[in-house]
């Protein structure tokens, strides 16, 4: 399974990132190869609608689910309509929000969150 | 002439200063300030006239949609995504730009309206007032803004614009022939100024300030009048009857005291101006 996870940095060390549509990079983690790949957020930049883009990148890359802190309303529905899995976390790092994914202790994120939370 | 009032900063004092020029001088008042309009609690016009002001965006016929993603990739304003075996619109996000129904092969797009604000006229005493008001939870003030000026037609008017120096400013000051800056003896005042005056200066509009809320001191406003040689036109003092009157949404001119402020303001604009 593909994942993609909102983060501060690169690395699986680097720290989640509560923002999902604001957040500096995307880590994609393929669970059955056990590799991973950082991509910078293209929604981060975008004067406006910045889940929307984050949510269009993550489809792309053909993802299965997002593990993030919050989602906005936009991004929300976007990925609930494209049956993607959304997980919330509020673990530190990447590293540790894949490990609670694999011992299946990650909640659903119900619902989204306020619109243009991550911007402040 | 057109007069905007502008400011970057909010809270200085434009729609004080607007509405009581306006009726001094007996000028049109154009309230360009859509996301919170409040210059009629103080001119208190008989509204006369409603208008709407409407937007169009994209609706995709599923049917002869392909799923392409041509209007997704096209869009510069993410207000279309696809989403498993359909194309979503977010229409709040949509600039009306047209471009989705220019790329799509299949005629899968029709461009439909909807409403976002409406404009309202009325008189006060004779005088023209006019107002846009941005419908409640729209992001985008200034297509409003912009049907708003579009319509102005010839009178001499007071524009008073929104706060800030980004779009909606630029919209309302479109018409305008001079500016008049707003702004008060803070240091968040003076650094807003400095950017309202470089947006005035891009559009080449004469200018003069008045400093709202004066402490009557040579303070940072004065002392940048000075030194950068620019035009003030006058100044309304810090007191605690100005802001009663305001939070009753009484004009200040109605008190013998300020009316001379604003008579001299006003004579300064005709000096300067004409």
């Amino acid at each position: 399974m593909k994942v993609i996870l909102s983060s501060e940095g690169t690395s699986l060390e680097s720290r989640l990132d509560p923002r999902f549509g604001r957040c500096t990079y995307f880590i994609v983690y393929d669970s059955s190869a056990r590799s991973f790949k950082a991509i910078k957020n293209s929604g981060a930049e975008s004067n406006q609608g910045a889940g929307i883009a984050a949510a269009n990148q993550a489809m792309e890359e053909g993802v299965e689910a997002v593990i993030t802190g919050n989602l906005g309303p936009n991004a929300y529905s976007l990925l609930q309509k494209a049956k993607v899995h959304l997980y919330k976390s509020d673990a530190v790092t990447v590293k540790r929000a894949l490990e609670l994914l694999e011992k299946e202790e990650l909640s659903l994120l119900e619902g989204a969150g306020r619109a243009h939370q991550g911007m402040l | 002439m057109k007069i905007a009032i502008i400011s970057g900063k909010g809270g200085t004092g434009k729609t004080t200063i607007s509405a009581n020029l306006s009726k001094l001088l007996g000028m049109d008042y154009i309230d360009c300030d859509v996301e919170e309009p409040n210059g009629f609690l103080f001119l208190k016009p008989e509204i006369k006239e409603r208008k709407n002001v409407v937007q169009n965006y994209p609706k995709i016929n599923q049917e002869n949609c392909t799923l392409c993603k041509a209007c997704v990739n096209v869009c510069q304003f993410n207000a279309l995504a696809k989403a498993g075996d359909e194309i979503m619109v977010f229409e709040k996000l949509c600039h009306d730009c047209g471009a989705c129904s220019l790329v799509c092969a299949g005629n899968a797009i029709t461009m439909w309206p909807r409403l976002v604000g409406i404009i309202e006229t009325g008189y006060a005493e004779g005088k023209r007032c006019k107002r846009g008001v941005l419908k409640i939870g729209e992001p985008m003030a200034v297509p409003v803004i912009r049907a708003l000026v579009s319509e102005l037609g010839g009178n001499d008017c007071i524009l008073d614009c929104p706060p800030g120096t980004s779009c909606s400013v630029v919209a309302s000051i479109k018409k305008a022939d001079i500016a008049i800056l707003v702004t008060e003896p803070t240091k968040f005042g003076l650094h807003d100024l400095l950017m309202a005056e470089k947006l005035v200066a891009m559009y080449h509009l004469p200018f003069g300030i008045i400093i709202n809320k004066d402490d009557g001191k040579d303070n940072v406003i004065r002392r940048h009048c000075r030194k950068d040689n620019v035009r003030l036109l006058g100044a309304v003092p810090f007191s605690r009857e100005a802001a009663k009157a305001y939070s009753n949404g009484e004009m200040l001119i109605d008190q013998e005291m300020f009316k001379k402020v604003f008579l001299y303001i006003a004579e300064k604009v005709r000096e300067v101006f004409s």
